[in-house]
């Protein structure tokens, strides 16, 4: 179904996805603060791996996967900390700052004024948004590589993953904007974005959850995310990440559709 | 360059366009008269293929917006009522980002860029941000930024609105150059001064309806007088009967209006009925009285 509603709109033109993408491209050149805000968003994760991941892990000690093999707690963390720098990285964008041009600056409907149509708009922003996450994921894929806790291989078999990851958040994250009706709406968000990077199997497998908190959470995206680098961060390939990549391609095609939709209803009436 | 029959458009229960007619030939600078809510702005995103009519035909550029609206949109230029400029870009970027959208490469971008920077004399602001700028500056911003596509029909919704006169001579200037060049304007205003400085011709919107159409000469021969007197009296006292027969008499909240062929000989006329006004105005009859005689109301409060 996904495909057809692509498919219905297959008069895009590359570049004006591009100029939507050369406008970030501009911001980012003109203003110092836009540095800062990026600098600052990869080193949370980093900060976390660094405190718990090796903090807490020098007392927790190794933990068994349940294929049986044995790793390092800060092996086992550091994949989920580069998945959620993906996610926030995507999130980060696709929020506030696509936030801020739909409904303040009133960019969007500038934009819409030229032959950029709205689903030429939410696809430039998604990859946009997919630029700052791997800018994020790379970083981190370095700091990882570095502390020996993937190998340069599985690093770059990850990369692609985290690109993915970034897309699912990304999609989602434009289409939950396209429905914040204020500022205030963002402390939700801010709130559920927590909560999943606290218990999405981040830093304790989620075999070890009750049941049914498990069927919950593998419900919740940021899992999906997490099993899906984790596996190919530290090299334990399985189907099941086929499964995990199909949850997260959907997220983020659903999210880039419905998003696309919102602009096109909200402003062009 | 526009044909609209029975262009209708709503929200809703509400509806802001009822039913309309328009013709735009090339060349010819049109505008919209009408005050707050009469349905200007809606007209004017449906003409730019922004917003789909509800009912009725549209044509822009001789092609349908509803299908062709990306390939409309390609020719025209708009200028929005409120300034939607890119507050992270800086003004010079403002215009080299725009001109993206509209497929331009980067160095045609910069040429046209200059050129209409020196077009509205913002050359010594390229490398400002936006927010700094004058409110004049912003507008004539925005519309340099409505040219880089060297569009073929300009749309400017209240153009002037906010800005102080020197501002707004400064852009009816610029306009009025545009014009000179061939560009076909299309324009609403709630202003008399400026429909009859820029436009030649024009409609009266009032409720979503056209109310009157023609050039603003010939809207003011067939809704108004030549002259109009202004009478303001000091006292709460009805003169409308004591100023019967001088000319046809409209009592406003504020003052009284006499529509009459010679203001002059009017006044004559009132002081000879031994009446005395505080202040007396006699000036030429212009779009304000003809929206007064089509409406009842005035324009602008």
């Amino acid at each position: 179904m996904v495909t057809t509603m692509l498919a219905a709109r297959v008069s895009l033109s590359p570049s004006r996805v591009g100029a939507v993408i050369n406008r970030n491209v501009g911001a980012l050149r003109s203003g110092p603060s836009y540095w800062l805000v990026l600098v600052s968003g990869f080193f949370e994760p980093l900060l976390y791996l660094l405190s718990i991941g090796i903090g807490v892990g020098a007392l927790v000690g190794p933990i068994t996967l349940p294929g049986g093999r044995v790793i390092e707690y800060a092996e086992f963390v550091a994949p989920a900390m580069l998945a959620v720098s993906a996610m926030s990285g995507a999130l980060s964008e696709t929020t506030f700052n696509f936030f801020f041009k739909m409904k303040y600056s009133k960019t969007f409907e500038a934009i819409l004024a030229t032959p950029v149509k709205p689903f030429e708009i939410a696809l430039g922003e998604l990859s946009w948004a997919l630029v700052r996450s791997s800018v994020y994921t790379g970083a981190f894929l370095v700091v990882m590589v570095a502390l020996g806790l993937t190998s340069p291989g599985w690093a770059l078999a990850a990369l692609p993953a985290t690109l993915l990851v970034g897309l699912a958040f990304g999609g989602v994250g434009m289409a939950i904007s396209t429905l914040m009706r204020g500022w205030q709406d963002f402390d939700m968000l801010t709130t559920g974005q927590f909560a999943l990077f606290l218990f999405s199997g981040t830093f304790s497998p989620v075999q070890d959850y009750p049941p049914a908190m498990e069927v919950l959470v593998a419900a919740t995206p940021l899992f999906h995310a997490v099993e899906l680098v984790r596996g190919l961060a530290i090299g334990e390939l399985g189907w099941s990440l086929l499964g995990n990549a199909a949850y997260l391609l959907a997220m983020g095609a659903a999210g880039l559709v419905f998003a696309a939709r919102r602009i096109q209803r909200t402003l062009c009436v | 360059m526009i044909y609209a029959r029975g262009l209708i458009k709503r929200f809703g229960d509400f509806t802001a366009v009822d039913g309309i007619d328009l013709d735009v030939a090339p060349g010819e600078a049109f505008g919209f008269l009408g005050p707050n809510g009469a349905g200007k702005s809606s007209t004017m995103r449906m003409i730019s293929c922004v917003s789909m009519p509800t009912a009725g035909e549209l044509r822009i550029l001789g092609m349908d917006p509803v299908r062709e609206g990306p390939r409309i949109r390609a020719r025209l230029g708009v200028c929005p009522q409120l300034d939607n400029l890119d507050p992270d870009l800086n003004v010079r970027e403002n215009l080299t980002t725009y001109a993206r959208y509209f497929g331009l490469s980067k160095s045609e971008a910069r040429s046209r860029a200059q050129n209409l920077l020196e077009f509205v004399q913002l050359q010594e602001k390229a490398t400002s941000t936006v927010e700094p700028l004058s409110g004049g500056m912003k507008r004539r911003l925005t519309i340099a930024r409505s040219l880089i596509n060297n569009p073929d029909l300009v749309l400017l919704d209240e153009p002037t609105t906010g800005l102080d006169p020197q501002a707004r001579h400064l852009l009816w200037e610029r306009l009025f150059r545009l014009k000179q060049q061939g560009t076909t304007l299309v324009l609403t205003t709630h202003y008399m001064d400026e429909a009859e400085q820029l436009c030649d011709r024009l409609v009266v919107m009032d409720g979503g309806r056209i109310a009157a159409e023609g050039s603003p000469r010939s809207l003011i021969e067939t809704h108004s007088t030549p002259e109009v007197v202004e009478l303001r009296f000091t006292d709460e006292v009805d003169y409308t009967g004591k100023l019967e027969g001088i000319g046809r008499v409209d009592p406003l909240p504020d003052r009284i209006l006499l529509y009459t062929d010679d203001g002059d000989a009017a006044v004559n006329e009132v002081h000879r009925r031994g009446l005395t006004p505080s202040s007396v105005l006699v000036r030429r009859s212009s779009l304000e009285d003809v929206f007064l005689q089509l409406t009842g109301r005035t324009l602008v409060d």
